[in-house]
């Protein structure tokens, strides 16, 4: 709740931006930095960190709404999200934010980059309780590198790799199943040597429970095939591929913020409780 | 007339002759010896681009990622961000010439040591025509930000240009030779990243040469002394950033000068040294090189011969330039 209030507020400041899949996401991302992952918000780059690989860049909203909420910088930054010399760039950039594992945008690249730290850890460092977190689109499945990845870390079993699809069904120019076919997913994952779970993206015990689950997993990479609802908690955004690229005008900031401080309507005024 | 240590066999018989290649496979072993963080990729053509002796050396730190370029690349950049040195290599006309976007956003913009290994590049990969024979590679790297662009002449040289890149912290591209060319530099010759090196001074041209062109102006060279034209011959092997404080002393000195690559001269060397010298002096650049076209097959040298970029061709190219654009002189 905390992390869409702040997208829809972001990305109504910056004025453009992607709405869609960063509300989709926050539950995802909320539970990873607040329930998975171990970092120190004052040092990023503690030796003894867990890896975040934000794939599709795109989303980065989320993912700056919650490393401010964490406590890597000041909520007031996020308010600079997309201006000139603001650290928040568009699409996130390594060098510019301490807490950025990596620069991502153009897609299909992120999740190489995670294989590349998972073998790393797995092969070279004897580190075996360091976890390397992925998180790509569906849409972005439609690039090749993600395939390559996908079968080299298949092939070095990376079983410290733990990657969630944000399965949308959205993507620029409409539904994915329409845009380029994607199913059977979970079979051409398995197909590559990945252990596969599919979870609803918006229960964070799912959640809890698909990253336990790949933890136990060892002698191969994990993909959670995340259900999400593009868009979530804001009704006129839910489900809609034309909120994938575009930011809330005021009007719509207002309405959509309305919206998640009242549940939609389920409570009436600050400090009413639903029932 | 230079302190760069030239081989004593140059432009005679006994010229040694050996791959660029070569060198790199024998410096990134070195560099594995000296820092356990250097790890090898490879895009299935280890031997090929001589991976192999890091290979054999160190298994553990080689990693084979099949055909696939654009993966090669990017876990790399994993790599480099759990602290390694990594060394990609492939031939340049798949990486970087399949896989420039990921380099630039993975590498070059994230700013990791992800070192790139062109192997193959140029006209000398001969047989293999069009399709292999990468002359856009030096173009496309030396527009990106925060890239080192480096073409050693001769194996010696990129021997040591291996173990400089191990060394400097930076996204870096190497690119390399197939066939066995001139050695004309000695262990004792220097190198050093952003150097260039006056090889033999003259006060009529300057000619400037990076990777395997440089040895064909040394033959030049000597070829338009007959002629009565004393060239000053100067090896470029770092392309980006250039030495333009050689390159100015030289031309300011010559007035004129003419520059030789085994690439497109379109965004090449020759843009470079035009880029440099246009800013500062009015002298007249001459571009050799690939001229907006396409390789073909061929013997290598036979196809460097055809498209005039052996010693003999260069020299009548150089002279027809001598004799028809004057030389700029101070005040001009």
């Amino acid at each position: 709740m905390v992390l869409r209030r702040d997208i829809i507020r972001m990305l109504e400041e910056a004025g453009s931006g992607h709405s869609a899949g960063p509300l989709g996401l926050a539950d995802l991302v909320a539970t990873l930095y607040f329930g998975v992952m171990n970092y120190k918000p004052k040092k990023p780059e503690w030796a003894d960190r867990d890896y975040f690989f934000l794939s599709n860049g795109h989303c980065v909203p989320v993912q700056y709404a919650a490393m401010a909420e964490a406590g890597f910088f000041d909520k007031k930054e996020l308010m600079t999200l997309r201006k000139l010399g603001s650290r928040l760039q568009g699409h996130p950039e390594r060098t510019r934010l301490p807490g950025l594992e990596n620069t991502s945008g153009p897609l299909g690249s992120g999740l190489s980059q995670a294989a590349g730290v998972a073998y790393s850890l797995q092969y070279l460092d004897n580190q075996t309780h360091r976890f390397v977190y992925c998180v790509t689109g569906d849409g972005e499945l439609d690039e090749g590198n993600i395939w390559e990845a996908a079968m080299f870390a298949g092939k070095y079993k990376l079983s410290q790799l733990i990657v969630f699809v944000d399965r949308n069904n959205i993507q620029i120019d409409g539904n994915t199943e329409d845009v380029m076919p994607l199913e059977d997913l979970a079979g051409k994952w398995r197909s590559f040597g990945w252990h596969v779970q599919e979870i609803d993206g918006h229960n964070v015990e799912s959640i809890l429970d698909a990253v336990g689950m790949a933890k136990a997993i060892t002698n191969r990479p994990s993909v959670i095939i995340t259900h999400t609802i593009p868009g979530k908690g804001i009704d006129f955004m839910e489900y809609d591929y034309h909120w994938h690229g575009v930011p809330p005008n005021h009007e719509q900031a207002k309405q959509a913020l309305a919206e998640l401080r009242t549940l939609r309507g389920k409570i009436t005024h600050e400090g009413q409780k639903h029932e | 007339m230079s302190n760069f240590h030239l081989a004593k066999t140059i432009l005679t018989d006994d010229v040694a002759h050996e791959p660029t290649r070569a060198g790199f496979g024998r410096g990134l072993k070195r560099a594995g010896e000296s820092d356990k963080n250097v790890v090898a990729l490879c895009a299935d053509l280890t031997e090929s681009v001589q991976m192999h002796l890091f290979r054999e050396a160190f298994p553990k730190r080689f990693i084979e990622v099949g055909v696939a370029e654009q993966n090669l690349v990017t876990v790399a950049s994993g790599l480099a961000r759990a602290g390694k040195i990594p060394f990609t290599a492939s031939y340049a006309a798949f990486s970087p010439g399949r896989n420039w976007e990921q380099i630039k956003t993975t590498v070059a913009l994230n700013d990791q040591p992800v070192k790139i290994i062109g192997g193959h590049a140029g006209l000398y990969t001969g047989p293999d025509g069009a399709t292999h024979q990468m002359l856009e590679d030096i173009a496309l790297m030396r527009t990106m930000p925060n890239m080192i662009v480096i073409v050693p002449g001769d194996s010696i040289e990129a021997e040591k240009a291996t173990l400089a890149i191990a060394k400097n912290g930076r996204p870096s591209y190497l690119r390399l030779a197939r066939d066995k060319t001139a050695v004309f530099s000695t262990e004792k010759s220097p190198f050093e990243i952003g150097k260039a090196y006056v090889l033999k001074s003259g006060k009529d041209i300057t000619l400037f040469g990076t990777g395997t062109m440089t040895y064909e102006l040394l033959v030049a060279a000597e070829l338009l002394l007959s002629d009565g034209i004393d060239a000053e011959v100067v090896h470029v092997p770092t392309i980006k950033p250039l030495d333009n404080a050689t390159v100015l002393k030289s031309v300011e000195k010559t007035g004129r000068a003419v520059t030789c690559e085994e690439a497109q001269i379109n965004g090449g060397l020759g843009s470079a040294i035009t880029e440099c010298v246009s800013e500062f002096l009015p002298i007249p650049v001459k571009r050799l090189g690939v001229e907006d076209r396409y390789g073909e097959s061929g013997d290598p040298r036979a196809v460097v011969e055809h498209f005039g970029l052996d010693g003999k061709n260069l020299a009548k190219k150089i002279k027809a330039f001598v004799r028809t654009v004057p030389q700029y002189k101070k005040g001009y």
